[in-house]
C-alpha cells in the first residue's frame, strides 16, 4: 500500500494537467468557438472590410463628380465653368451655409460675394469662401478638391494678366516647392495598418480569456480546486501546466488568424493605393515569435486577474476591463506621433506595436530589436508568472465558500 | 494513523477551530460529530495540508503536514465536502486525472481504476460524463478519485450528504469495507444515527473544541443517558444544528 512516487512519476504532474485543461477545454463548445473560430477570423474580416470602405472611398473622392452647394454662382460663370471641367456639379447653395454645414446637411458650402464681378473688372483680388467643417473626416478630400480648383484658376488667371501686361508669367513664381515623397508604397500601408499589432493581442487575449477564466475562477466555483490540491503535487506545478493550456489555445487562435489575414492580404486592393504589403509566411513566422513571449505574459496576467474572483461571471468583469490594457500602446501612437527609441521595443505590447509596424513597413526587423522584445516581455512575462504562483498558494484561493 | 493535537484556527475574530486534538486509528472508523459550524470542516481541512493551522500539530502515519505536505497527501484519501468532479470527463477520466497527480504508474492506475469502478458497482456509468451524474453516482466517482492512489488514511467530510437511503446504505457498506482493509477511516458528519451505526470511536465538537472522545458505549455511560440522541444534545449544550 502506498508506496511512495518516484521523483520521475511526479514530474509528470505539469503534463497530466495540461493535458487534462486542454482535453477538458476541447470539450466546451463555446471555448472552441470563441478560440478557434470568431476570435481569429473576426478580426481579420473586420480589417478586410475596414480596409475595403476605406480604399473605395478614397477613390470614389477622386473621380467622381462633386455636388457642391455654390452660393452667388451667377457672379463668376467662367469660374464655374472651370469647376464643371473639375467634375464639380454646382447646386444652388443654402439661405444659411454655417448653419447647414454645421448641421451636416452638406460637407461644404462655397459662396461667392456680390462684388465679385466688380473687384474682378478692378483686377482687386476677390474672396471666395470655401465653408466646411474640419472636424468631419469625409469633409477633407472634397475641400482640398474644390480648393486647388480655384487656385489652379487664380493661378492661370493671374499669369495671364501679367501677359497681358507684356511680363513674363514667371515673375510671380520665384519660388516652386517641388514634393518629393519619401513614403514606399509599404511605409503608406502602414497608416492602415497601425490597428493591426492591436488586432493580434485581441485575438491572443480572446482565444486566452475563457480558458483562464474556467482554470482558475471556474473551478473555484465549481469547487474542484479543493480535492486538487489536496493531490501531492505542489500548487506552482498544477499553476504551470494551466498557464500551458492557455498559451496553447492562445498559440492556436493567433495561427489562425496569421493564415487568415495572409490569404486576405491577397484580396485586399491594396495596389489601387499605389501600396504593397507582405503578410505571407516571413510576416506570419516573425509575428508568432514576437508574440510568444507576450502570450505568456496575457495569460499569466489573465490568470492573476481571474484568481482574485469569486465566480466566473465576476472573473468576465475583471478581464473585460483588463482588455483595454492591450489598446493603450496603438492609441498612444496614433495620438502621439512619437519617434520609435530603442528602448521602447522593450516595453512589452509597444515592443511588438512598432516591430510589427516595422515588418508591414517592409523595413525588416534587427536583430536588436528582436532581442529587445523578447528579453523585455520575457522577463515581465516571468514577473506575472512568478506573482500568479504566489497567488496561487493562498489558502483563500482554494476555498471556495 | 491520523494525529491531531491542540489545532487552532482563527478567521479574523472568528475562532472556529480552537484547541482540538484526537487521533484516528488504522482499522478503525472515526466519527467526527458536530453541529453545522462547529468546525468540522475547517478541522479535517487543516488535516489535508488545505490549510495551516495558527497552531498545534497535524501528524499522519507520525509525519508533520507541516513538515512534509505532499508526503501527508501522498499518504491520504480525500472527499471534501465540495465534491468538485470535472462534468466534461468522463467517471474514468476524473479516477485518471487523480491517480496521475499521485504519480501511479499507467499499469498500476488502471488496476486499481477497475478494482474501484467494479468495487463501487459504477462500470455502467464509468464511460459517462459526469454532467447529468445523479449526488450518488457523483459521490461514488469523487470517492474512485480520492481512493484510487490506495491510502492508508481515508478522509471523507460528510460523504452521506444528500445521498438516498439505499445509496447511504452502499456507502456505509463500503467504509466499513475500507476498515476491514486495516485502513483508518475518518469521516464527520452531523447525523448521528449515521455515526452511531458505524464508529469505533465518536469525537464530538462543538464551538470549535472537543467535547467528548469516546466509543459509543463509553459515551452512553459518560452522559449517564441511555439514548445517544439524548447522550449528544447533553454534551454539545443545545439542540442547535442536530439532525436525525
Amino acid at each position: 500500500m502506498n508506496a511512495p512516487a518516484q521523483p520521475a512519476r511526479r514530474a509528470r504532474a505539469f503534463l497530466t494537467v495540461f493535458l487534462k485543461e486542454v482535453r477538458e477545454n476541447l470539450r466546451d463548445r463555446r471555448t472552441l468557438t470563441s478560440a478557434f473560430l470568431t476570435g481569429p477570423l473576426l478580426t481579420p474580416l473586420l480589417f478586410l472590410m475596414l480596409i475595403n470602405i476605406s480604399v473605395n472611398r478614397q477613390l470614389d473622392k477622386a473621380e467622381r463628380p462633386l455636388k457642391v452647394p455654390v452660393i452667388g454662382a451667377e457672379y463668376a460663370p467662367n469660374l464655374i465653368d472651370v469647376l464643371k471641367a473639375g467634375g464639380i456639379v454646382p447646386e444652388p447653395g443654402p439661405a444659411d451655409p454655417e448653419a447647414a454645414v454645421r448641421r451636416q446637411d452638406t460637407e461644404l458650402v462655397l459662396r461667392l460675394g456680390a462684388d465679385y464681378a466688380r473687384s474682378w473688372r478692378k483686377g482687386e483680388p476677390v474672396q471666395v469662401e470655401l465653408i466646411y467643417d474640419s472636424s468631419q473626416r469625409e469633409a477633407g478630400a472634397s475641400v482640398e478638391r474644390v480648393g486647388k480648383l480655384v487656385e489652379a484658376y487664380a493661378r492661370q488667371q493671374g499669369a495671364m494678366r501679367l501677359v497681358a501686361r507684356g511680363l513674363s508669367p514667371m515673375l510671380a513664381v520665384p519660388v516652386v516647392v517641388a514634393r518629393r515623397d519619401q513614403a514606399t508604397p509599404q511605409s503608406r500601408a502602414v497608416l492602415l495598418f497601425n490597428m493591426l499589432p492591436y488586432l493580434f493581442v485581441l485575438t491572443i487575449f480572446i482565444a486566452g480569456m475563457p480558458l483562464a477564466i474556467d482554470l482558475t475562477a471556474g473551478e473555484r466555483e465549481r469547487q474542484s480546486l479543493e480535492p486538487l490540491f489536496a493531490n501531492p503535487v505542489a500548487r506552482w506545478k498544477i499553476f504551470l501546466g494551466k498557464l500551458a493550456a492557455i498559451c496553447t489555445f492562445s498559440v492556436a487562435s493567433l495561427v489562425i488568424c496569421l493564415v487568415a489575414f495572409g490569404i486576405i492580404g491577397r484580396f485586399m486592393p491594396t495596389e489601387k493605393l499605389g501600396m504593397e504589403i507582405d503578410l505571407g509566411l516571413g510576416f506570419i513566422v516573425h509575428v508568432l515569435w514576437l508574440q510568444l513571449p507576450l502570450i505568456v505574459l496575457l495569460a499569466a496576467l489573465q490568470s492573476m486577474v481571474a484568481a482574485f474572483a469569486k465566480s466566473y461571471r465576476e472573473a468576465q468583469t475583471y478581464l473585460s476591463l483588463l482588455m483595454f490594457l492591450p489598446v493603450l500602446p496603438s492609441i498612444l501612437l496614433m495620438v502621439l506621433p512619437i519617434r520609435a527609441q530603442d528602448w521602447m521595443y522593450a516595453v512589452p505590447l509597444l515592443g511588438q506595436h512598432l516591430a510589427i509596424l516595422d515588418l508591414v513597413r517592409g523595413n525588416g526587423l534587427g536583430v536588436a530589436h528582436l532581442g529587445l522584445i523578447l528579453a523585455g516581455t520575457a522577463a515581465t512575462a516571468l514577473v506575472a508568472t512568478v506573482t500568479t504562483m504566489q497567488l496561487y498558494r493562498s489558502e483563500r484561493l482554494a476555498i471556495s465558500v | 494513523m491520523i494525529e491531531v493535537k491542540d489545532l487552532h484556527k482563527a478567521f479574523g475574530a472568528v475562532r472556529a477551530v480552537d484547541g482540538v486534538s484526537f487521533a484516528a486509528r488504522d482499522g478503525e472508523i472515526t466519527g467526527l460529530l458536530g453541529p453545522n459550524g462547529a468546525g468540522k470542516t475547517t478541522t479535517l481541512r487543516m488535516l489535508y495540508t488545505l490549510m495551516a493551522p495558527d497552531r498545534g500539530q497535524v501528524l499522519v502515519d507520525g509525519l508533520d503536514a507541516a513538515a512534509d505536505p505532499l508526503a501527508v497527501r501522498r499518504r491520504l484519501g480525500v472527499l471534501p465536502d465540495a465534491r468538485g468532479l470535472y462534468k466534461r470527463l468522463t467517471a474514468r477520466e476524473n479516477i485518471d486525472y487523480f491517480g496521475r497527480l499521485q504519480g501511479l504508474p499507467e499499469a498500476e492506475l488502471r488496476a486499481r481504476r477497475e478494482a474501484l469502478v467494479e468495487a463501487l458497482e459504477m462500470a455502467d456509468i464509468a464511460d459517462r460524463r459526469i454532467e447529468g451524474f445523479s449526488q450518488g453516482q457523483r459521490v461514488k466517482t469523487a470517492i474512485a478519485r480520492a481512493l484510487v492512489h490506495d491510502p492508508r488514511n481515508v478522509i471523507l467530510d460528510e460523504p452521506t450528504n444528500g445521498l438516498d437511503v439505499m445509496a447511504t446504505r452502499a456507502l456505509r457498506q463500503f467504509m466499513l469495507k475500507l476498515k476491514a482493509e486495516g485502513r483508518c477511516v475518518l469521516f464527520s458528519s452531523h447525523i448521528m444515527q449515521e455515526v452511531a451505526a458505524l464508529c469505533d470511536r465518536i469525537v464530538v465538537i462543538a464551538h470549535g473544541r472537543v467535547v467528548a472522545d469516546e466509543t459509543p458505549d463509553a459515551l452512553r455511560a459518560q452522559t449517564g443517558e441511555a439514548n445517544l440522541e439524548d447522550a449528544f444534545v447533553k454534551l454539545i449544550g443545545s439542540e442547535e444544528g442536530l439532525a436525525a
